[in-house]
């Protein structure tokens, strides 16, 4: 079927399988290899990607779903090659150890703070729950959307 | 994935169209994040899945009229989460939405779709049980309302037969004081399902209602009408009997996520913890 969507501001005309995730679309049809493909259940939220300004996991949604819809991806958060202030706050924090699970959880990061500005550590930990992190930095994660969140004032 | 066509009805007489066209072999999909899985792993393989999400009358919305709370049936559990209304007259469904599987799952799963799954463990039954909900049913031959301890049949299993859809779920507006609380217990706070779950409501006529998930082939209620539980003076050991006797109902299993001993303890104890938390907040309201 054909469709139409918007990928980090850049609009694409496409035919798609009914049965294709929107997580393969991104990856295998766009080439946007930013968002990662780990459970594939909704339980890790590698996947994560914004459409129409929420974060979802892309594993447990049908591209069909996103015609007409705005998503953003990893690889659209960063603005005119600079990098987003939360980004910056991940470098800084030391949050990435392999790296694996970070595009999602700063894409989530990303939607926290777009809600809720200056978010606590617990309301960091809450909101970031669905996402996990297998060399287990969780510590240097959660600090780093913290400080993002101060850096906002 | 098995390959499969894909309608997006525009409104409910085409939803029925569509329906009556592929009967058994249709899925209907609304936020998608139990459907997806199911249709990844094989365990469903339609010919036509039927999105609901562009059927006019199905649009997200929560809105009361004639004494009821109608939340139709693509309003995802962020949406419930975050309304006005749901938090003012029932709370106890707000804590137990906000307890579903994680931000990125509750910005898509919906709330007629928690139900629609029937899982044993669905976090927002016990809520919507205690509350009374009435699941409104809609196919080519009429409408139907159907109470939700009727519409949830088993695991896996509602009363919805062939060519019927889940318009949208009703909860009857108390003009009473009355107070619920809802409690869980998972193995870790994120992306768990319910080991066991509860949810208590106290009314000021000292009636009590008790709904539980993941202890049973379905969600169930129970109710004292006797005022004993909710009696703020009576002991402890008399509302322990009185709560073991509704308890009967309960038959969980082991799994990986507790044993049934386990959970036949954890029973007793939430529920008098959620009775007493109860009592407590109606007595403050
Ligand atoms: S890959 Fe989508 S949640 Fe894990
Ligand atoms: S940095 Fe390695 S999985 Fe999170």
């Amino acid at each position: 079927m054909r469709i139409h969507v918007t990928v980090n501001g850049s609009e694409h005309d496409v035919e798609t399988e009914a049965n294709m995730t929107l997580l393969d679309f991104l990856r295998d049809g766009l080439r946007l290899t930013g968002t990662k493909e780990c459970c594939a259940v909704g339980e890790c939220g590698a996947c994560t990607v914004l459409v129409d300004g929420r974060a979802v996991n892309s594993c447990l949604m049908l591209t069909a779903e996103s015609d007409g819809g705005e998503v953003t991806t990893i690889e659209g958060l960063a603005a005119g090659g600079k990098l987003s202030v939360l980004q910056d706050a991940f470098l800084a924090s030391g949050a990435v150890q392999c790296g694996f699970c970070i595009p999602g959880q700063v894409v989530a990061a990303h939607h926290l703070l777009a809600r809720n500005p200056h978010p606590t550590l617990d309301e960091v930990k809450e909101g970031l729950s669905g996402n996990l992190c297998r060399c287990g930095g969780y510590m240097q994660i959660c600090a780093a959307v913290v400080a993002a969140g101060r850096a906002n004032r | 994935m098995v390959p499969f066509a894909f309608a997006r009805p525009a409104t409910l007489s085409e939803t029925f169209a569509v329906l009556d066209e592929h009967g058994d072999e249709a899925s209907l999909l609304a936020g998608g994040t139990d459907l997806v899985i199911e249709l990844r792993n094989r365990s469903r393989r339609p010919k036509v899945v039927i999105d609901l999400k562009r059927v006019a009358e199905l649009r997200p919305g929560i809105s009361e009229r004639g004494g009821w709370l109608t939340i139709t049936a693509t309003t995802a559990m962020t949406d419930v989460q975050e309304n006005a209304l749901v938090q003012m007259w029932f709370p106890a469904l707000v804590d137990a939405a906000a307890t579903v599987g994680s931000v990125q799952i509750r910005n898509r799963a919906t709330l007629a779709g928690n139900m629609c799954h029937a899982s044993p463990a669905a976090d927002t039954a016990p809520p919507l049980l205690v509350y009374g909900a009435v699941v409104n049913v809609a196919s080519a031959r009429g409408a139907r309302r159907v109470k939700l301890d009727e519409f949830l049949v088993g695991p896996r299993q509602t009363v919805l037969q062939r060519g019927e859809v889940v318009t949208s779920i009703d909860l009857p507006i108390a003009t009473e004081r009355r107070a619920a609380t809802f409690v869980r217990i998972t193995r870790r706070r994120g992306v768990d399902l319910a080991t066991v779950s509860l949810c208590c409501l106290v009314d000021a006529s000292g009636s009590t209602r008790f709904a539980y998930g993941a202890v049973g082939p379905r969600p169930f209620l129970v109710a004292d009408e006797t005022g004993a539980l909710s009696d703020p003076s009576a002991d402890d050991e008399s509302k322990s009997t009185v709560l073991r006797a509704l308890l009967e109902q309960a038959s969980p299993i082991s799994d990986v996520r507790g044993s049934r001993e386990y959970r036949e303890a954890m029973l007793l104890v939430m529920s008098r913890r959620a009775l007493l938390s109860s009592i407590e907040r109606l007595g403050a309201a």
